[in-house]
């Protein structure tokens, strides 16, 4: 990669959500915000070459971007008076505060996670306007064609629009029903940087990881006493923990029992057991977990063990039967499964997994677990079909690259 | 921003029809808060004639244009500065007309 290629993609990780936000302030319209932006982008790409790069690329797309919007304004809405214009050609104020959390991007969010939004086109569209994912990787993530998707984002960004949905902070008493619709979001956006899912992209994007984090921090910090923020806060950290572990030198995908547990991160395993511990102790008191506490659990046994034959597995399923009860969702199932073949050997498992293939014959991780399984049991050709499978499915370089090795070592 | 504001009654368990007061009460609210622009309720669907004078001559036909189980029962117009505004009111106005609401911009 050239180094204008490099600072361009270094800009659109960094700057596409804040550019997307504070355009979004700034014309109170996401579909203008967002069509900007990429234009900007655009220009980047085709200048920056001859050009060069301008020394401070965020700021020089935000303006490009600005001008962008304000020639589109024009030429799409005739009627914006020339006062109006003009105020939005100049309007450099900061953005109006919101309180103890200041944040474009959050309110983006928080817009973005609106109620009056289905939770799927929720969930798209924060990973459109903040993670600044492609419709295609969007797409890829929800199992939907691209088309379905690209529909789903513009019928919302229509809808954000016709209905007047505001860009704005939730009241405080609005909060807590409007976080949980945020945090699945950003527990996605967490996943898509953990999993990257694009054909271009490295098998992991560690800014999109950092993004969730960042805002999963600021949302903490804005509802402390909420369990389920601290869960997946904790969840995610101890996920990240184990990040570097987990791909190899040649981008090979390292399995949980194979990684080099020396080399998961102590810090940010110490925070997210304080965290699990926090969320213990609220439980014992009385407070049902919800998915995320539970789920951070489970990553709490895993980084506790120093050798991954002292995970205790037995704690690992019962926290995963506790987590049937609350999201019954074959995905959960499947990963219960893959505890159980620890505990209880490969053929139950096999039983359990065969069970899910209805629901699950389009998600690689099925015929993964299902190839996993097969090996162990010795049935080299079936471990082989499944494998070829799990291959075509999964969009993940390393992941890909650890399931070629797998089958390739069958005999 | 203008947002019609439907209120949709079944008629296989209907709300109750004791509102009335309270739904006065409520439009008395609307105006004095500066968001009351329009109120009514309607007679019953089968008092509804649907007529098509887009042929040679008009074509009248005895009843709703879609027969459901759910049906228009009444409207508001209101007019409120976004989504999250009309919601909160239409949240309240739902439990006191007993009704389910559907809240819809003009364009």
């Amino acid at each position: 990669m050239s180094d204008v290629e490099d600072a361009i993609s270094r800009a659109y990780r960094g700057e596409w959500a804040r550019i997307v936000a504070s355009l979004t302030r700034r014309f109170s319209n996401l579909d203008l915000a967002e069509e900007a932006a990429a234009e900007a982008f655009a220009t980047a790409v085709a200048r920056w070459p001859t050009d060069g790069v301008p020394p401070n690329p965020g700021a020089w797309l935000t303006t490009t971007a600005t001008r962008k919007g304000i020639d589109r304004m024009r030429r799409e809405n005739q009627r914006v008076g020339k006062h109006k214009e003009a105020q939005m050609v100049f309007d450099n104020a900061p953005p109006e505060s919101i309180g103890a959390i200041d944040d474009d991007r959050l309110r983006l969010i928080f817009t973005c996670c609106h109620p009056a939004l289905a939770m799927e086109t929720r969930v798209a569209l924060t990973l459109r306007m903040i993670g600044g994912l492609t419709v295609a990787e969007i797409a890829r993530a929800f199992l939907v064609s691209e088309s379905t998707m690209g529909q789903r984002i513009t019928r919302a960004k229509a809808k954000i629009k016709a209905a007047r949905i505001p860009y704005r902070m939730p009241s405080a008493a609005d909060l807590p029903g409007r976080v949980s619709g945020v945090l699945a979001v950003l527990f996605l956006v967490f996943n898509e940087g953990y999993l990257a899912t694009g054909p271009g992209t490295g098998p992991v994007r560690a800014d999109l990881t950092a993004e969730a984090i960042r805002l999963t921090r600021l949302v903490r910090a804005l509802m402390p006493e909420d369990g389920e923020v601290a869960g997946l806060l904790a969840l995610m950290l101890l996920t990240e923990a184990r990040r570097t572990a987990r791909i190899s030198m040649n981008g090979e995908l390292i399995p949980l029992d194979e990684q080099d547990r020396g080399a998961w991160d102590p810090a940010l395993i110490a925070e997210g057991h304080r965290l699990v511990r926090e969320r213990l102790a609220a439980a014992a008191a009385g407070e049902a977990p919800g998915r995320y506490q539970i789920l951070a659990a489970i990553g709490a046994v895993h980084t506790s063990a120093r050798d991954i034959r002292d995970t205790d597995w037995s704690q690992v399923v019962a926290l995963y039967d506790q987590l049937v009860n609350v999201d019954p969702s074959p995905i959960i199932a499947l990963n219960r499964a893959i505890a159980v073949a620890e505990l209880d050997g490969p053929r139950v498992a096999l039983a359990t997994v065969d069970r899910l293939e209805t629901g699950l014959n389009g998600y690689h991780a099925f015929h993964a677990t299902r190839a996993d399984l097969l090996r162990r049991l010795g049935r080299s050709q079936d471990a082989r079909a499944a494998y070829d499978k799990a291959i075509d499915l999964a969009g993940n370089t390393a992941e890909t690259a650890n399931l070629s090795r797998r089958r390739d070592q069958l005999q | 921003m203008q947002y019609l504001v439907s209120v949709i009654d079944d008629k296989s368990s209907p709300g109750s029809s004791d509102r009335r007061p309270a739904i006065s009460e409520f439009n008395e609210r609307l105006i004095a808060d500066g968001y009351w622009v329009f109120a009514g309720g309607l007679a019953d669907p089968d008092a509804a004639t649907v007529i098509d004078n887009r042929g040679e001559q008009p074509m009248l036909s005895d009843g709703p244009f879609v027969e459901s189980k759910e049906y228009l029962a009444g409207v508001w117009v209101w007019e409120a500065p976004d989504l999250d505004v009309a919601l909160a009111l239409a949240a309240e106005a739902s439990k006191i007309c007993d009704r389910k609401l559907e809240v819809r911009p003009f364009q």
